[in-house]
Formats: C-alpha cells, sequence, structure tokens
C-alpha cells in the first residue's frame, strides 16, 4: 500500500518532466541531452528562494517559469534553429542536436557548480506528515503532486482547446503539413522548446520539495523522462501520464524492496521490457 | 596491397616507433602526458570504429571503463593482472553485446539514450553489490607499474585498434557499414543484416574500452564507483573524436594530441571552472568545425588544388582501381 | 486464365492483405510469377502496387497470407534475409550511396546478397554489369554525378549484382524523357531475353504491352484483373478503375 501511494505521488510529479520533453522532442524534434539540468536549474532556483525568502517554494515557480521559458527560448533561436536549417535530413538533425545539447549539459552542470558548489541541497517543507487511508504520508510529496496535477491539467487544456495548442498538435504529427496549411513551424517549434523547457523546470521545482539535489544529477532525470516518453509514445499525453505512473510504482517498488540506491535501475528495466515488446510505445500506432 | 597502401604502413609504423621513445626522452611530465595521449588514442579511435560509420552516438565508453577497471581492482587478489585484463574485456565484449542485441535493433536515438544513463547505471548497480556483499566501496590497486611499462602496454593496444580498424576498412564488414551510413535501407536490401554489423562493431569498440580500462586501473591505485564510472570520461572521448573528423581512421588522433594538451591547461589553470569550458569547447566543435581538423585539412587541400587537383585525384583514383 | 504450372513457379502470392491501421492497402492478393516470366504490375495511382512490392522485398511485413520463393516462405523475414534468398529490387524514386563511386554502388549489390563476390571478382563483375546497362569509364566518378537516367542504371546494375532469381522493377522508368524511355526499355528487353524473371510496377503503358507476358492488375489494394496485356488492357472494369465510372 505504501509502495502504491508514494508511487503514484511520485509518478505524478514525474509525469509533468516527461510532458516538458515530450514538448522539446515530440514537438519542436530535438531530442534535448540537457533536459535534465534545465530541471535541476529549476530545483536549485527553487531551494535558492527557499533558503533566502523563507516562502512556499511554490512561489518559486512564478520566477524560475519564465526565465526558463526564456532561457529555452533563446536556446532554440541560437543553438538549434541553426542547426535544423543546416541538416539535410531528420537524421542529421537528430545526431547535431544531441550532441549539441549533449555539450549543453555539461555548460549548464558547470554553471551550477560554479554558482552553488558541488555539494548536495536540499531544505525542508511540509516536512509534516498527512493521513492517507490511516498511514503517514509526508505532506511535501502530496503538495507536489497536486502541484504537478494542476500544471499537467492546465496544460493539457491548452493543448487541446486553443488554437496555439492545435498548432503545435498539428506540427506533432506532420511539420511538413502543418508548413502547408500556413502554421509558422519555426515560430510554433521555438514556442514549444521553450514552453517544453519551462514546464521542465516547473518540475524541478515541485521534485525539489521532498528530493535532494546536486549540480550532477541531471542525467538521470534526463533518463527518467526520456523512458518515460519512449514508454508513452512520443506525441501522446495520456500515454506519457500513464507512463509516468508506471515509473513511479517501479522505483518505489526497488527503493522499498531492494535499495534505494537502484532507481535509475528501475527506469532501464523498464526501458529494456519496452524495447523488447513494444518499442513504438503504449499507446504509439505500430509504424511499419 | 596499392603502392599508396605500403606507404601509409611504412609511415605509420615509423609513426609508433618514434613514439615509442618517449620514456626514453622524458620520464616525468611529458611521458604522463603521453599516457593520456595513448589512452585516449584508444578510446577515442575504438569510439570511431563504431559511431563514425554508423552515426549512432555512443556516450557509454566510461561505463566499459569502468567495468574494464573495476575488474582489475576487485579481483587482483584472485587472478594475476594479466589474466584480469584479458577477462575485463571478454567482460566488456559480453555486455556490450546484450546492449547492443537490445538496442541496435531499432531507432538510433533510443540507442544514444539507453548509452547516456549506462555509467550510472553501472555504478549505481556496482556500489550496491558492494553494499550487499559488504564490502567497502574503495578498493586499492596496488601492484608496481611504472609510467613507462603502462605506456608501451597503451601504445601498443593503439596500434592494435589501429590494426583491427584498418583491417574493418579492407574488408566485408567495412564495406558494409559505409553502404549502412549512407542509406540503411538499400543496405538491407542488398542482404546485409544492418543489425548485426552494428552489434559487432559495438562489441568491438566497446572491448576495447573495457581493455583501457583495466590497464590503467593500477595508474589510479585507489578505485570507488564515482571514480571509476564517471561520466566525464564518455563525454571526453566523443568531444576528442570529434574534433579529430570521424571519418578517417586517424582522425581521432588529431583531437586527442591538441584536446589533451589543452585539457592540461584548463584543468592546471581554471580547476573549478573544468566542466562548463569543457560544454563550451564541445559546443564551439560541433558548430564550427562539423567534420573535424581532418575535415578542415581535407578542405584546404581541395582548395589549394582547385579542379585541377580533383581531376588529378579522379585520374589516381582510376589508377588504383585498375591495379 | 494461364496460370503457371507448380514446377517451374519462381514466386507465388497467396492471399496477402496490408493494414495500416484502419487502411487496407493490399486487400487478399493472390497471384504467381513463373520462372523466365515477366510479369506487370499495374493499377492506378494509390491501388497498392508499391505496397505489394514491398511486402515481396521485405520492406514490409505482411499482416497476413503467405509469399513463396521457389516454395521456400519468405514472407515475414527481414528484407536482408529475403535478399540472400534471391529477390533484388530497385526503387520508386532512385536511392543512391552518395559517399561511394559508381562502381561501388554496383558492387554494394553483390557482396551480402544472393550469389556474393569480393575481391577481383567482385570488381570484375561489377564493371561487367555497368558496361551491361551501357555506362562506360564512370566506374571511380562518385555517384552524384551521374545524370538521372545514369542513376538508374547504376541502381538497375546493383540490383542485377547479386544474380537475383526475381528482379523487382518499382517505377524504374518513370521520370525519363522519351529517347530515355527508349533506352530504358531496349534495356530491360535485354533482360528477358536473357530470360530474368522480372516483376515491373509501370504506369507507362507502351513499356508493359511490349515488355510484359503477364498482367495483374490491381485496384484498391485488390487484384481486378489478370491476363496478357492485350486481354487486362481491354477489360472493361480495368478501364473503369482507371477513366471512372463515366465510361462503362
Amino acid at each position: 500500500m505504501d509502495i502504491i501511494i508514494i508511487g503514484l505521488l511520485l509518478g505524478g510529479t514525474y509525469a509533468l518532466m516527461a510532458m516538458g520533453l515530450q514538448l522539446q522532442y515530440g514537438v519542436a524534434r530535438i531530442m534535448n541531452l540537457a533536459n535534465g539540468e534545465i530541471l535541476v536549474c529549476g530545483a536549485f532556483g527553487a531551494i535558492w528562494f527557499f533558503t533566502a525568502s523563507k516562502m512556499s517554494p511554490i512561489y518559486a515557480l512564478i520566477f524560475v517559469v519564465p526565465i526558463a521559458f526564456v532561457v529555452n527560448w533563446a536556446i532554440y533561436q541560437v543553438m538549434m534553429l541553426p542547426l535544423v536549417k543546416r541538416a539535410k535530413n531528420q537524421g542529421q538533425l537528430e545526431v547535431d542536436s544531441i550532441l549539441a545539447t549533449f555539450g549543453l549539459s555539461f555548460i549548464f552542470i558547470g554553471i551550477l557548480l560554479a554558482v552553488f558548489g558541488g555539494e548536495f541541497l536540499t531544505y525542508s517543507y511540509l516536512a509534516t506528515p498527512f493521513l492517507i487511508f490511516g498511514e503517514p504520508y509526508a505532506l511535501n510529496r502530496i503538495a507536489a503532486f497536486l502541484g504537478s496535477v494542476a500544471l499537467c491539467a492546465g496544460l493539457y487544456v491548452w493543448l487541446h482547446w486553443t488554437r496555439a495548442g492545435l498548432t503545435l498538435r498539428a506540427i506533432a504529427v506532420n511539420p511538413a503539413a502543418a508548413g502547408l496549411v500556413s502554421i509558422n513551424v519555426p515560430r510554433a517549434s521555438a514556442l514549444a522548446f521553450a514552453l517544453g523547457g519551462a514546464v521542465t523546470a516547473a518540475g524541478g521545482v515541485l521534485l525539489s520539495m521532498f528530493l535532494t539535489f546536486d549540480a550532477s544529477l541531471g542525467v538521470i532525470f534526463t533518463l527518467k523522462a526520456l523512458v518515460i516518453v519512449i514508454m508513452g509514445g512520443v506525441s501522446d499525453v495520456r500515454g506519457a501520464i500513464l507512463a509516468a505512473f508506471i515509473l513511479g510504482l517501479t522505483e518505489t517498488a526497488v527503493a522499498t524492496l531492494v535499495d534505494p540506491g537502484l532507481t535509475l535501475a528501475a527506469a532501464y528495466v523498464l526501458f529494456i521490457a519496452i524495447l523488447l515488446v513494444r518499442p513504438e510505445g503504449l499507446f504509439g500506432r505500430r509504424s511499419t | 596491397m596499392t603502392g599508396g597502401e605500403k606507404r601509409n604502413l611504412i609511415i605509420s609504423v615509423l609513426v609508433f616507433l618514434v613514439a615509442a621513445l618517449l620514456p626514453l626522452v622524458n620520464n616525468g611530465y611529458w611521458l604522463s602526458i603521453g599516457v593520456s595521449v595513448a589512452m585516449y588514442t584508444v578510446l577515442a579511435t575504438s569510439w570511431t570504429l563504431f559511431s563514425g560509420p554508423t552515426n549512432y552516438i555512443a556516450l557509454s565508453t566510461a561505463a566499459f571503463f569502468g567495468i574494464g577497471m573495476y575488474i582489475v581492482a576487485a579481483f587482483l587478489d584472485w587472478a594475476p593482472y594479466p589474466v584480469l585484463v584479458l577477462i575485463a574485456g571478454i567482460v566488456g565484449a559480453l555486455f556490450a553485446a546484450v546492449i547492443g542485441l537490445a538496442t541496435l535493433r531499432i531507432a538510433g536515438v533510443y540507442f544514444v539514450i539507453f548509452t547516456l544513463g549506462l555509467a550510472e547505471l553501472v555504478r549505481q548497480i556496482v556500489a550496491w553489490m558492494q553494499h550487499v556483499m559488504g564490502t567497502s566501496s574503495g578498493l586499492y590497486v596496488l601492484i608496481s607499474m611504472t609510467d613507462p611499462i603502462l605506456y608501451w602496454l597503451l601504445l601498443g593496444l593503439s596500434a592494435i585498434v589501429f590494426l583491427v580498424g584498418w583491417w574493418i576498412g579492407r574488408s566485408r564488414l567495412g564495406f558494409a557499414l559505409r553502404i549502412i551510413g549512407n542509406d540503411e535501407v538499400v543496405a538491407e536490401h542488398s542482404g546485409i543484416s544492418t543489425a548485426r554489423a552494428k552489434v559487432v562493431l559495438f562489441i568491438i569498440s566497446s572491448a576495447f574500452a573495457s581493455l583501457t580500462g583495466a590497464l590503467v586501473a593500477p595508474r589510479w591505485s585507489y578505485v570507488e564507483p564515482t571514480i571509476a564510472f564517471s561520466p566525464f570520461l564518455s563525454f571526453q572521448v566523443v568531444i576528442m573524436a570529434l574534433l579529430g573528423g570521424v571519418h578517417r581512421l586517424w582522425g581521432p588522433l588529431l583531437g586527442v594530441i591538441p584536446f589533451t594538451l589543452l585539457w592540461e591547461l584548463i584543468s592546471a589553470n581554471f580547476p573549478a571552472q573544468t566542466t562548463l569550458l569543457l560544454g563550451v569547447a564541445f559546443l564551439l566543435i560541433v558548430y564550427f568545425i562539423p567534420h573535424g581538423v581532418i575535415g578542415l585539412i581535407e578542405d584546404m587541400i581541395r582548395h589549394r588544388h582547385g579542379m585541377l587537383g580533383s581531376v588529378v585525384s579522379t585520374l589516381q583514383r582510376w589508377k588504383s582501381g585498375n591495379a | 486464365m494461364p496460370s503457371p504450372s507448380s514446377a517451374d513457379v519462381a514466386l507465388t502470392v497467396t492471399e496477402v492483405f496490408k493494414r495500416f491501421g484502419g487502411l487496407v492497402a493490399v486487400d487478399g492478393m493472390s497471384f504467381a510469377l513463373a520462372e523466365n516470366e515477366v510479369l506487370g504490375l499495374i493499377g492506378p495511382n494509390g491501388s497498392g502496387k508499391t505496397t505489394m512490392m514491398n511486402l515481396i522485398s521485405g520492406a514490409l511485413k505482411p499482416s497476413s497470407g503467405r509469399i513463396q520463393l521457389y516454395g521456400d516462405k519468405i514472407s515475414g523475414a527481414p528484407a536482408n534475409e529475403i535478399a540472400q534468398k534471391g529477390v533484388a529490387r530497385t526503387f520508386q524514386i532512385v536511392r543512391m550511396l552518395p559517399s561511394l563511386t559508381v562502381i561501388e554502388n554496383v558492387a554494394a549489390g553483390g557482396v551480402f546478397g544472393h550469389q556474393k563476390r569480393w575481391g577481383a571478382e567482385l570488381h570484375d563483375h561489377a564493371h561487367g554489369l555497368l558496361r551491361r546497362v551501357g555506362l562506360e569509364n564512370v566506374d571511380d566518378v562518385p555517384v552524384t554525378s551521374l545524370t538521372y537516367i545514369d542513376q538508374k542504371r547504376v541502381e538497375l546494375a546493383r540490383a542485377l549484382a547479386s544474380d537475383p532469381k526475381v528482379l523487382l522493377l518499382d517505377e524504374w522508368l518513370a521520370g525519363l524523357n522519351p529517347t530515355e524511355l527508349k533506352t530504358g526499355i531496349a534495356l530491360i528487353e535485354r533482360l528477358r531475353a536473357e530470360g530474368r524473371t522480372i516483376i515491373i510496377v509501370e504506369h507507362v503503358m507502351d513499356a508493359i504491352r511490349s515488355l510484359c507476358d503477364r498482367c495483374v492488375v490491381m485496384n484498391s489494394g485488390a487484384k481486378i484483373a489478370e491476363g496478357t496485356p492485350q486481354e487486362v488492357l481491354a477489360d472493361s472494369e480495368v478501364i473503369r478503375a482507371y477513366l471512372g465510372d463515366a465510361d462503362a
């Protein structure tokens, strides 16, 4: 029971970070290996804010999200657009963007190390127990979960009920065809990339409420987000949410039953299972 | 063997012989740089054997290197060092085979993602096993290994890498890889099992990384998971190979030498900013020298010779083709 | 309808379906190809011809049904195994290996396929094939410097390089001007005279009439007619499929 509830709470928070990557990879077609570092930046922003002001880290979203949006928009315009333009095909763009964002991830780590040092950072917020079915759970996990659910729901509604959201979904399906119906693909891709980065950073803020962070942790979150997106399908929000819960549950089960140090192994086990059984994802249509 | 190949072989042998003289000239700072250069030459060249023709960016060097190092560190009390080095190569190859079979049949991006966290995964598993077995996480590698010996061993290993690369280039496997790199659909329809070719190359490339890790383990003398599986190594190897150029066997070497020297400068003068500066260097290479130093040199030659040069080289190729 | 007897049957397609989600691209196709026969696979655009070719070559796997090469089941096998068993093809849009020379492009077809060659033997074989398709003195030129029809020749030579039992030509004549078309038809005619077993997907009716022993006509993924070119082109259902109901 413990495992299920903690797993679901964790999975709900993971869903947000996966949606960020989905916007960047599914819509903007950039495989961003620096995704986890953006998340860690968000978390460090929240840690710094809480330590300095003693106010709820939720308020950190007010400045973390816009900053992440602008930074990611700039990354797309300055770094990704030249690659998109010089790429002869999707494969070339994939290789180039992987290399560029891989380099970028080390720049982020370098900046974080320079500003915050290499220590593990954490803070204690809402570390009070809250009873669910008579069992106590940390209130900060529940708050993070609720925050994530609210943001995911908002994003889902925005994607499905607004014109801008429809534009992004159209590009996710077919960028060339979207261009033909006079969608400004480069601008919408930049928007998707920026929004994805903002969502990822928001995920970092929420995760910082109950996890400990250090500057080099980004790769783990990149990997988890990628596993979720691969499992759920590259352009399917429902798939990603379900996959996030599966990862949250598996990880909690491994951490509780085997060893808390093996969380990445849990992600890899799911990864291999997906690759061997359904490479197109849980909801992905079997392409031929 | 054509005249050009004979000439290249003689030049290569001479370069190796000259390189082998280094410990006799200098036994201090420059030898330790030489050890690093030899180590990165093996790693970057073997990385390129796989990632160059296939365009699959392997970020797993650190994982295989760490496995090699750990095998030596953990079992030194049970088996002699040379046997452990051999075992390290075999274990690396087997591990690569498993990963390759699981990930190389499908899109390249999955493979990249898989290798991205591999070093961290293996580190977690090793730390957990040590925890379960109750051994301490740090291990001492107490073998006396002087720098000249280590240097010669690594130089020998790099000679083997070059020989293997040269052999692959002439073999059916090498031809298959060139076809795969051009068009995988045509490759499949020409009867090539693209998955098998990639797995074989990945095994060869990874086994060299494990062998290197095993060879240099004594130099570290103290090994623990965070040191052995540092993701930094994968990063350095990719950056050096890209700097040199991945479309020629000799390409990575042209990246390894300047980068090792630059790295020495950076870590001596800006020890706190190494990660940041390396990230910047990496981006500069990706954006401004996409074909590496070798690409720059080839462009320069092409420009200087202009049309005449291309006619001459075409004629030369005709001649060698008919020979 | 003349059906080849089982002794000299090269390829049989039995009740093959291919579905993409809700779309049925190939709808229960059955036909046979005799040894030394040139079979035309024709039909309007979008009728499933290229999908059928992809199913035979292994680029796609059928949803159900069976394809056999000399009695040996090949449906469901990966493309590289089917190539090794003796099926070679050209592509609707020509596919060159841009960083390889002309002769290497041809040699690529002769190393890993049905008949495997290497070294000097491969070089001579590829050189001979280039001459056969009408390309001389371009062996060591970059393949990207060739004209479109010459690239098509290279692709044909590459397909022939493994001495395939069955050759699939997917709109090999498409995109050629009238002069080139004549050359192209003459080239396939020579292959036919050599006794090769070929399936041709083609829109050029002159080519169908002069080259094919038999035709299978597809519409909306299903076979609607089969027979000699004269027979099927006179068939009212075939005319309706090409021109629409108004003419019927």
